[in-house]
């Protein structure tokens, strides 16, 4: 168990920087790559804990799949808003634009 | 054998990815008609389901025959059936709406990405395990996002980037939370965890709690977790508008209501402090926001975070009793219907009068008569003033409060009626001034789906003030 | 569904259904729309008389219909209901003629007319509420109803009133509401029933009664216009007249002097309340607004602020009679309800009728009005004298019996209130009449909208109702001792309320 535990507390860790990276970071690209390093940490948690009593566990494993599947989706949605954004604007951040308007728009 | 295909369960996830792909595959601007049918049909099935759960209780199904925990358990019980009612419902009405709505090339993709999104959250409400919830989640996020970008300019666009990057946060922290409980209790069953996930649960499962209660609190857009909505909900169309502030974030709020009374139900009420602390927060800010904006669409945006806020004050309450359950689920219903309502009478407005802004409604209650009846009507439920739905709920919510001594909740309900009053009334006493030569507003009115649509929620609304025991009959089994 | 419950739910219909279809109508359809007003308002007195007939009889008339587990809207219509049900029939059916009339060829009469229907309707449900939530349920339904009615002229000048009468009902309908799901909370249910249902809450303090009691007085005192909170009432006369006629001689002022009385009676119970000691304070509330609403009268030259005024003080004569305990108050108080409403109803008519006719909006433009319409000036000097007090008069009933009220239980000094106010009422009353009668009239009139025709001074609709209620007045005055006046209905509740405290 303990390899197991090992790919969870990593995968915590680079959640950790995922989710940063998403809250801070400017750049379009860089904050969906991130997206992807979230998700990525949540699947290692996953599969580090796929394993009960020595034997690989299914269903986490089904899991991770069909997450990583998700995550290609939305990763795919978000590039293309990115391009037509930077196509629109010529812009790579979208920084205070989309913010929410106050009472003197 | 009639039995093993008719299952309403079922057909309410499949029926609208059908009818999405054909829309899909029949081209841009095409599917609004199959779209009416099928939400139609949805209804029906919904209502068939309803009878049941209140016949014989909550209905399970396992899709495909393959059982847990590889396979899908699909679970319906009063909860879900109440939800299934209102969002086939409000769609249904909304899309006879956005049929009008739309000139060609306006929003092209329309219709394939309501359906995905009704598919997206039909399944929502009628799974019983967490790691099809997060799937079905991110389905609804995914399609919601596209339906604000679907307008296509920078503004949209941003809208949407921002509300993606948001919701695929609180998805990720979501998932994140549901592989730590994995791999804390070896199920994500909902009812099962239930059972297992008791006063003495590790560090992990406090930890799980937090970041899925984060997450969906991020996408329930609970102040001040809130930014991603103004813009989003203020700068997509009227259509698209109703049916997020109507539905999606009703269906994250679904999720937190399940986790709250389920699996984390022992560890909940320690906590529950603070969702009501930010509700009261939201309802004032909100109110504030809503009050000072001169844009209509955001105005309505606004007052949308605001009625988030007073879901969020169920939650010291729910220990004791059902009243509290009956309030939150009587205020998203009454809510759903009145702010989609609201939603699609200020489109109208704005779409005869081309003015955008708050002051652009000025005398239209002579001209566009019964969009601002519906207005208004809509408006009276989200005041919490009788009779309507909204003060129904405003009213249980404020009996449980006093019977809890929890006077402060019962004191924000009733104030946050006030602040609605102040910016409802700002359209309305606008609408009702007597128009002055030089007003822009033609005098052809608008296709009468546009403006009895929007009657109709609202009248449901009111309605609701009068009928809620079938919606409060369906709660009955639901629990604590 | 048998005919006891089919008859209260008619009287609400009869001005809903009307009401709903008048909004759809198009402006042009004149024939159609005052068909129907005058349908809803005749069907309506029709059902009203059969409902008191049989409530006389000893008949139950109610329905109840469940909401939420445990909460009811329950309609009663028992005596207390129908003196208001009455009141508001009646006076509907007049102000209905009075409307068509005044508003001839004004915009948006099926809007108006909708709005005045559903006004009626939520005024019938505030009078046949069978419980606190049935109340709050249509007493905010009014505070909607009449908004559109206040703004109606959609100038700047009627929005800012009808803002300033939001805010005040609005905050209002919050106090009541917090009142009402407070007493639900500790009485288990708020129904009306005589003697008061709070009497056997023994386990609950006094302090939490009596402040239940503020707030549900607050809430209600906004409406019925007591002081401090009576500060929308003169400014809503920005409306159209038949609408203030509305408001304070039927609708929205009586509603709150109804909702007093019903607090007092069917939920505390008149000896429960004597017990707690919030009669008094009350009565004193009631004394300062009579004083003060008659004091500001005096100094307003615009006559419908002037009314607006009296209405303030008058109304609290009701509340003055409730509070004083004994059946002879009670009687006093509630036969005002009807009286007062009668009277208001005219002069606000009558005012009508000058601005109407000849653009007189202020005392000061009314010199010889009595040469140029001596009928609408007639009715105008009978309801004043009514106001004053004077014999004959249903004024002078509703003070004799007030009078005496106070004397039996032991508040001689309401006594010096009402006579006070009987004098100030002169005061500002008396120089108008005089203005009207002995004064020369001016070279023009400020505005003269409609010239006269033979012995006819003004149009025949905005003529009849105030000589019919200014000689109503004087038949509630003479006949008072007939069995079917109001006082005799005002004697039957009070009988029937006293029954239970055994006095």
């Amino acid at each position: 168990m303990s390899s197991g535990l090992l790919y969870a507390a990593t995968g915590c860790v680079i959640f950790a920087l995922g989710l940063g990276g998403v809250m801070l970071l400017d750049h379009l690209l860089r904050r969906i790559l991130a997206f992807n390093l979230m998700g990525s940490g949540a699947f290692l948690v996953l599969v580090g804990l796929a394993q009960r009593d020595g034997t690989p566990d299914p269903v986490p494993q089904a899991m991770v799949l069909t997450g990583i599947v998700v995550a290609v989706a939305a990763t795919a949605l978000a590039l293309t808003l990115a391009r037509r954004w930077h196509a629109l604007t010529g812009r790579d951040e979208i920084g205070a634009a989309g913010k929410q308007r106050g009472p003197d728009d | 054998m009639t039995d093993t295909f008719f299952v309403p369960l079922v057909w309410l996830i499949l029926l609208p990815l059908l009818w999405a792909t054909l829309a899909f595959m029949r081209g841009p601007d095409r599917g609004g008609r199959l779209a009416i049918a099928g939400l139609a049909a949805q209804l029906a099935l919904a209502s068939v389901l309803a009878g049941d759960i209140a016949v014989h209780g909550p209905r399970n199904h396992v899709v495909g025959g393959w059982p847990e925990p590889l396979g899908i358990a699909l679970v319906a019980d009063g909860l879900s059936a109440v939800m299934l009612l209102l969002t086939q419902g409000v769609t249904l009405v909304l899309a006879i709406y956005a049929r009008s709505y739309f000139k060609p090339g306006a929003s092209p993709w329309f219709w394939p990405l309501a359906g995905f999104l009704v598919a997206g959250m039909n399944a929502l409400f009628l799974s019983g395990d967490l790691f099809n919830l997060y799937v079905t989640l991110e389905l609804v996020g995914l399609a919601a996002v596209g339906l604000v970008a679907a307008g296509g300019t920078a503004e949209q666009i941003a809208a949407a980037l921002r509300y993606l990057l948001a919701t695929l946060v609180g998805s990720g922290a979501y998932l994140f939370g549901v592989a730590l409980l994995y791999g804390s209790y070896g199920t994500v069953s909902a009812s099962l965890l239930g059972e297992l996930v008791g006063n003495d649960a590790p560090l992990a499962v406090w930890l799980a709690g937090g970041l899925m209660l984060g997450g969906l609190l991020l996408k329930t857009a609970l102040f001040p977790l809130h930014f991603w909505l103004p813009p989003a909900h203020g700068g997509a169309p009227a259509p698209v508008s109703a049916l997020l502030s109507a539905l999606v974030v009703k269906a994250s709020f679904f999720l937190i209501l399940r986790l709250w009374l389920g699996p984390f139900a022992s560890l909940a009420p320690q906590i529950a402090w603070l969702p009501a602390l930010l509700g009261a927060s939201a309802i004032l800010w909100g109110s504030w926001m809503a009050i000072k904006t001169d844009r209509l669409k955001m105005l309505v945006a606004y007052s949308t975070v605001a009625q988030i806020g007073y879901l969020f004050l169920i939650f010291p309450l729910l220990g004791s009793g059902k009243l509290a359950l009956q309030a939150g689920v009587l205020h998203v219903v009454a809510h759903g219907l009145a702010k989609a309502a609201m939603f699609i009478a200020a489109g109208t407005l704005i779409k005869i009068s081309g003015n955008e802004r708050v002051l652009g409604v000025t005398g239209t209650a002579d001209r566009l008569p019964v969009t601002v009846f519906a207005f208004a009507l809509a408006g009276v439920s989200l005041m919490g003033l009788p009779p309507s739905g909204g003060f129904l709920a405003k009213w249980l919510l404020i009996s449980t409060a006093l019977a809890q001594g929890q006077v402060w909740i019962a004191g924000v309900a009733i104030g946050g009626g006030l602040l609605a009053a102040v910016y409802v009334f700002r359209v309305l006493r606008l609408a009702f001034r007597f128009s002055t030569a030089g007003d822009t507003i033609p005098p052809a009115r608008p296709a009468a789906q546009l403006e009895w649509t929007a009657f109709a929620l609202a009248a449901a609304s009111i309605a609701l003030g009068l009928f809620a025991m079938p919606v409060v009959s369906l709660l009955e089994g639901v629990a604590p | 569904m048998s005919i006891n419950e089919l008859l209260p739910l008619a009287v609400i219909a009869s001005s809903l259904l009307p009401g709903l279809l008048i909004f759809t109508l198009p402006e042009g359809n004149i024939r159609l729309r005052t068909t129907l007003n005058l349908f809803g308002a005749l069907a309506k007195l029709g059902l009203v008389g059969a409902l008191l007939a049989g409530v006389a009889a000893g008949e139950d008339y109610g329905f109840r219909h469940t909401v939420l587990p445990g909460v009811e809207l329950v309609f009663k219509a028992d005596a207390l209901a129908l003196l208001f049900v009455s009141l508001s029939a009646i006076l509907w059916l007049f102000t209905t003629l009075y409307a068509i009339g005044y508003l001839e060829n004004a915009p948006h009469r099926s809007r108006f007319f909708g709005f005045f229907s559903l006004c009626v309707t939520a005024t019938m449900g505030i009078a046949m509420a069978g419980n606190l939530f049935t109340f709050f349920v249509f007493y905010e339904l009014l505070t909607l109803a009449t908004f559109p009615l206040v703004v109606h002229r959609g100038t700047p000048q009627a929005i800012r009133g009808g803002t300033i009468y939001l805010a005040y009902t609005l905050l209002g309908g919050a106090l009541l509401l917090a009142g009402i799901v407070w007493l639900n909370q500790l009485a288990g249910h708020s129904e009306f029933v005589q003697g008061g249902i709070l009497a056997r809450l023994a386990s609950v303090h006094p302090a939490t009664l009596q402040a239940a009691f503020v707030l549900l007085i607050a809430g209600v005192g906004v409406k019925a216009a007591i002081v401090p909170l009576h500060g929308w009432l003169p400014q809503a006369m920005v409306a159209p007249a038949p609408v203030s006629a509305l408001l304070h001689a039927v609708a929205v002022v009586k509603a709150g002097a109804f909702g007093v009385v019903r607090i007092v009676y069917e939920i505390y119970g008149i000896e429960f309340a004597q017990s707690l000691g919030v009669l008094v304070p009350l009565a004193a509330i009631a004394a300062i607004t009579i004083l003060w609403g008659s004091l500001r009268a005096l100094f307003q030259n615009d006559l419908k602020k002037r009314l607006a005024y009296s209405t303030v003080s008058q109304v609290s004569y009701i509340v003055l009679g409730v509070t004083l305990f004994g059946p002879i108050g009670t009687i006093g108080g509630l036969v005002h309800l009807v009286h007062q409403g009668i009277m208001k109803i005219t002069l606000f008519f009558c005012a009508g009728n000058y601005a109407e006719t000849l653009g007189i909006h202020k005392i000061s433009e009314m010199d010889g009005a009595g040469r140029r319409m001596p009928l609408t000036t007639l009715a105008f000097t009978i309801a004043a004298l009514g106001m004053m007090g004077a014999p004959l008069t249903a004024g002078a009933v509703s003070k004799a019996w007030l009078s005496d009220g106070a004397q039996a239980a032991g508040m001689a000094w309401a006594v010096w209130v009402l006579t006070a106010s009987s004098l100030l009422n002169a005061a500002y009353f008396l120089p108008i009449i005089y203005r009207c009668w002995f004064r020369p009239a001016p070279a023009s009139w400020p505005h003269e909208h409609i010239l006269p025709a033979g012995r006819r001074e003004t149009a025949w609709l905005l003529l009849l109702p105030p000589l019919f209620t200014a000689a109503a007045t004087l038949a509630a005055g003479i006949f008072a001792t007939a069995e079917f006046s109001p006082l005799g209905w005002a004697q039957l509740i009070a009988e029937r309320e006293y029954l239970n405290v055994g006095k």
